[in-house]
This record gives structure tokens, C-alpha cells and sequence, in this order.
């Protein structure tokens, strides 16, 4: 049996940073950032998901061919969130000539 | 090796491969998912970049207690599932059968909560259609806001049925003593299935109840 088996107390701290990373999105959410604000939910919603990835789905001991499997999941939805934001959000930087409207 | 027969199918060289294959077939089936909620990710941003007054009121409206509570709630219900599937690589067969019960109730509890939160939101006059109703100039583009709210959740909710389901498929093959320490995949990749819609919720919480809180 090469498969690796987790350690239980591994579960367990996973299982308590995730909790506290709870509380702290909850908590920053009611401190007025601006747009830093989703930045902040974001990330912390980032590093969570991350978390549960490593560990819980234990891709942090599995083969290199399983991280390219997991990784090209990510870098896919990354070409559509980068392509269709590049689009939308940039479409009011140049002024439309006359007769386009 | 006679104890691998019932296990190793004969495709296989050896166990270790026909793992390899279930992970890999598992996460090319998450990655199929993981492009299934990013269109209603990525359709949840651009209409909160485009409608972001009315995207920021009506994301108040939704009940932050109810929903930290069941984030919290999720998060207990991928470790014991975790956990299950611990137990099952060492063999302790009971102890599998508690931790998938544990983490059936866990989830039953989430989604209880969540039909209480849809109660609230049909009381309210917030569910999208003819009777839809909401104050101020903004009501319109905060239809829209609720038709992503119950589209998201409403998937979201459905992944977790079919996830217990498929807990309670695990919980009969357990009983059948179908796996072992040697062979348990199957548990493995209902623990990936639910971790992964623990991770859907982990975006979804902050994204429609906190981000416009402040």
C-alpha cells in the first residue's frame, strides 16, 4: 500500500483554521474597506478552498499527474473569468464615435 | 495474490494504478462541476459589476446568522467526512457507518436551515416572478439579484441531496463489507464530491451575504 494516510490531528487543525477563517471573513465583512472588502472575502474564501484541496481531498500526497488534472480545473475557469471580465470591464475606456451608439 | 482478487479489476496492473484512475476520473468530473458553478460565478460578478447598488441592497436582505451558521455547519460535515473516509483506509468498518451517518445528518441540518432562510425569502415577496416585490427604485435589478441567489443555492442544495444519496449507497456497501484497507476508493471519491461542494458553499457564503455588508 503506497497510498498516504493522513495523520487525524492533520483533519483536526485543517478543520480548526477553517473555522477561524470563518470567523474572521464574518468579522471583516462589518469593518467598512471599501472595495477592499471582496478582495478580503475573496481571499480568505481562497486560502479556505485551498485548504480543503490539500488536505481533506488529499491532493497535496498525490501523484504530479493529479495536481495537472486538479490545476487545469482552475486554470480553465481562469481563462473564462479573465477573457469575459477583459471584455466587460474595459468597454466603457474608449469612446464610441459618432454613429455607433 | 489471492486477497487482491475481488478488488483489483483486471484492467488494472495493480491496486495502486486503479487508484490512481479513480482520482483522476473523479477530478476530471470535478472540473466538469468546477465550470458548471463558474458560469454562475462568473454571471453572479458581472451582473454585481454592472447593478451594484441594487446588487448591495438586496444582499442585505439575506440572514448573515443562518448563513454563518451553516457555513460552520458544512465545514463539521467534510471533516467527519474526512474523517469517514480515514477510517476507511484503515478498515473500521463501524466507524465508517458512523462518521457517513454523522455527516448526513450534518447535512441534512444545512439544508434544513437553508429551506428556513428560502421560507423567510418566499414570506418577504423576494422569491423572482409576478409576486415579487421590493422597496425603493432598485426592485428590478434586485430580481435579478434573488433569480442568482435560488439558481446558485438551489444548485448548490441539489449537489448536497445527490451527495447523501450517494452516502447512503457507501453506507449499505460498507454494511456489505465491499471494501477494505486494500480497496475503499469509492468512499474516497464521495469524500472528493462532498469536500468540493463544501468548497462551492465557501465561495458562495461570502459572495452573496457578506461582500456589501460594511
Amino acid at each position: 500500500m503506497s497510498e498516504h494516510i493522513v495523520e487525524k490531528k492533520i483533519y483536526y487543525s485543517v478543520f480548526g483554521s477553517l473555522m477561524a477563517l470563518l470567523g474572521a471573513t464574518i468579522a471583516i465583512a462589518y469593518i467598512h474597506l471599501g472595495k477592499l472588502n471582496v478582495m478580503a472575502a475573496l481571499t480568505i474564501a481562497f486560502i479556505k478552498a485551498v485548504l480543503i484541496i490539500l488536505y481533506f481531498m488529499h491532493v497535496r500526497y498525490s501523484s504530479r499527474l493529479l495536481w495537472i488534472f486538479v490545476c487545469a480545473g482552475f486554470f480553465w475557469l481562469g481563462i473564462m473569468f479573465a477573457l469575459s471580465f477583459s471584455d466587460f470591464l474595459t468597454r466603457g475606456w474608449l469612446p464610441l464615435p459618432a454613429g455607433w451608439e | 495474490m489471492p486477497e487482491h482478487s475481488t478488488a483489483l479489476a483486471h484492467q488494472f496492473d495493480d491496486i495502486d494504478q486503479q487508484h490512481e484512475s479513480a482520482s483522476l476520473g473523479m477530478w476530471i468530473f470535478l472540473a466538469t462541476e468546477i465550470m458548471f458553478f463558474g458560469g454562475m460565478f462568473l454571471g453572479y460578478s458581472l451582473y454585481r459589476s454592472v447593478y451594484h447598488p441594487a446588487w448591495a441592497e438586496a444582499s442585505r436582505h439575506l440572514d448573515v446568522v443562518l448563513g454563518g451558521i451553516n457555513t460552520g455547519v458544512l465545514l463539521c460535515s467534510s471533516l467527519t467526512m474526512a474523517l469517514a473516509v480515514h477510517a476507511a483506509q484503515l478498515g473500521g468498518r463501524r466507524t465508517v457507518v458512523a462518521l457517513l451517518i454523522a455527516t448526513i445528518l450534518l447535512g441534512s441540518v444545512f439544508l434544513g436551515i437553508k429551506s428556513v432562510e428560502y421560507y423567510q425569502k418566499y414570506e418577504e415577496h423576494f422569491i423572482p416572478g409576478p409576486h415579487f416585490h421590493f422597496e425603493g427604485p432598485n426592485g428590478t435589478h434586485a430580481q435579478i439579484f434573488f433569480s442568482f441567489y435560488f439558481v446558485m443555492t438551489g444548485m448548490h442544495a441539489l449537489h448536497m441531496i445527490i451527495g447523501i444519496g450517494i452516502m447512503l449507497v457507501m453506507i449499505a456497501l460498507t454494511l456489505k463489507r465491499r471494501f477494505s484497507p486494500e480497496y475503499y476508493f469509492p468512499v474516497e471519491m464521495t469524500g472528493l464530491y462532498w469536500h468540493f461542494v463544501d468548497i462551492v458553499w465557501v465561495f458562495l457564503f461570502p459572495l452573496l451575504y457578506l461582500v456589501d455588508r460594511s
